[in-house]
């Protein structure tokens, strides 16, 4: 028996959060005693899969197919319940990111197996299967039975973290026995946005709300994220207006996140706000009014212009880091 | 084209989160049940879709499982423009059942479109289970879909960007936030129309659960915010670097 990951891949190359699931498999077939196994689709370097290794992982299915790439779901659906059968595995883990989410969903349905997403922490117990995930946008927690043999579970981003236990690797080819016709999806054109940090996954998030007055603003909210490696995201409001893109709404209706660190300059912390960012580990707020909610879910708070304070802090953290 | 479009029945966003005594269910007493904010643009696209192309889009359908509480929520569905709503008359115990019930309803339509969460147990399951359930494409994080001719044109986000794609029908798009602007507002003269609509109660299949919910608890109540003078800018980079260690 074995537990399973899908480890996506960038270009050939794996993320901190390919390294998460790699760990947490690792702990999982630990308290099982079971393998810990990674099914990688397209081309990745052996030099990359190796690294696997470094967070508990002893067997890899390296499926070297370039039609993978064009993100099929079904396709790779079929390529994953292939790879669990292979090597006989109960448990498939996937990261709670695009992919992840629009996979693991397929998968479970195909094996009729119980699915829970973006658990936080190792199971509090395995038999019965019981694990914790945030329910109501970040408002509560919920601890959740899965009542079948087979389980599909997607990891909620740096929720738990990387744990080093390097393991010898082996790499076994693996034939996935899908056909031309499998993959449907026809890509017309990619755009990748070049040198932005990814707010699903950024460590340090910069955040900016209507107490910045103007998209004219922003470059504060970039430089300070510049400075720090950090992504950059907003409040509903602003990208309602247009100021922002959608995608770098944060919130109950646009992406959840939980980076370590989370800075809030002039958003008043609407309840639905707060719901997309409250898993954060630290919670930096800026606004004017002292009565703004954003300061019962924030750790840290300064109250004064966000405007005044953020060349102030460019300023401060540049400093602290020469 | 026949567009059926999922709808999930949830709490309004602002509703203050409480559990029964027993810590073992939502209470949802008080309650204001509103669309599934998702749900919701995604049926705002659909009805974009139908003004753009009436000639090829026959009918929307919208579907719900859920009992009879539910169906205020589908009336909203009809009378901002769907044609006719399905109820399959179960309560909803998790995804798995969820996609089963539905997968009964949605075999004859060309596109399917479901939100890509719903914000009670933030599942973001049911989507792609009917998928697999139906065996039909899905492309999810969709965030543009027109029409052209059998085909569909659709923009997806991916991790650090974008895609443009084609996609065969029938198929479902599971779609995000971008997808429509604002969600639509019932109009008086839509109320009114809504209560001629078919709203039709499907009986649930007998399909058990996969996965329970145990129990509930709210998370831990946060230390008091640690505040630090405006003009003192410094000591926040000194206090985030040695006592939070974030930096």
């Amino acid at each position: 028996m074995s537990i399973l990951i899908y480890t996506e891949n960038w270009e050939g190359k794996f993320k901190k959060l390919s390294f998460e699931l790699a760990s947490y498999a690792s702990e999982l077939a630990k308290q099982a005693g079971k393998e810990a196994v990674a099914v990688s689709l397209g081309k990745v370097e052996d030099a990359e899969l190796q690294k696997l290794g470094q967070y508990g992982i002893s067997k890899i299915l390296v499926a070297d197919d370039e039609r993978f790439s064009n993100m099929d779901n079904k396709a790779i659906t079929k390529a994953l319940a292939a790879a669990a059968k292979k090597v006989s595995a109960d448990t498939v883990v996937l990261a709670h990111n695009n992919l992840g989410k629009a996979i693991a969903p397929r998968l479970a349905a195909r094996q009729s197996a119980g699915l829970v997403s973006a658990v936080v922490g190792l199971p509090l117990s395995t038999d019965p299967f019981t694990v914790k995930k945030m329910v109501f946008t970040g408002k509560a927690i919920a601890h959740l039975t899965i009542k079948t043999d087979k389980k599909v579970l997607t990891l909620a981003y740096n929720s738990f973290g990387l744990v080093e236990n390097a393991t010898k690797v082996s790499m076994e080819p693996f034939d996935t026995g899908l056909t031309d016709a499998d993959f449907e999806l026809q890509v017309l054109e990619t755009n990748k946005v070049k040198g932005k940090v990814l707010l699903n996954e950024a460590d340090i998030v910069v955040s900016g709300g209507r107490g910045m007055k103007s998209p004219d603003n922003w470059h504060l909210i970039e430089s300070l994220a510049e400075e720090l490696g950090a992504g950059t995201a907003c409040s509903r409001p602003v990208s309602d207006e247009g100021w922002r893109p959608h995608s770098e709404h944060v919130g109950q209706t646009g992406k959840i996140i939980a980076p370590n660190l989370y800075f809030a300059f002039g958003i008043s912390g609407a309840i639905q706000h707060l719901g997309g960012v409250s898993s954060s580990k630290v919670i930096v707020a800026v606004n004017k009014d002292h009565e703004a909610p954003i300061f019962e879910a924030a750790d840290y708070g300064i109250v004064g212009d966000a405007l005044k304070v953020l060349p102030e802090l460019i300023e401060a953290v540049k400093e602290a880091r020469s | 084209m026949k567009i059926l479009v999922l709808i999930g029945n949830v709490p309004d966003t602002t509703t203050k989160i409480k559990f029964n005594a027993d810590k073992t269910a939502f209470d949802d007493a008080g309650v204001q049940w509103i669309i599934n904010p998702w749900d919701e643009l995604a049926l705002t696209r659909a009805i974009e879709l139908k003004e753009a192309h009436a000639a090829a889009i026959e009918t929307i359908v919208v579907a719900n499982v859920g009992l009879a509480l539910t169906e205020p929520t589908l009336r909203k569905a009809l009378a901002v423009g769907a044609d006719k709503a399905i109820r399959v008359d179960a309560k909803p115990v998790d995804a798995f059942f969820v996609a089963s019930q539905l997968a009964q309803v949605a075999k004859d339509f060309d596109l399917i479109l479901a939100g890509i969460e719903a914000s009670d147990y933030n599942g973001s399951a049911v989507g792609g289970m009917l998928a697999e359930l139906l065996d039909i494409n899905s492309v999810s994080a969709v965030s543009g879909i027109e029409i052209d001719s059998e085909n569909l044109r659709i923009n997806r986000e991916i991790d650090g960007g974008s895609q443009k794609l084609v996609c065969k029908t029938p198929m479902i798009a599971i779609v995000q936030k971008g997808i429509a602007k604002e969600p639509r507002i019932p109009a008086m003269r839509g109320i009114m129309m809504a209560r001629s609509k078919p709203l039709e109660v499907v009986a649930a299949t007998d399909t058990e659960a996969l996965t329970s919910f145990d129990v509930f608890e709210l998370p831990p109540a946060k230390a008091a915010c640690k505040m630090v003078d405006e003009d003192n800018v410094k000591e926040l980079v000194r206090l985030l670097k040695e006592e939070a260690k974030a930096l």
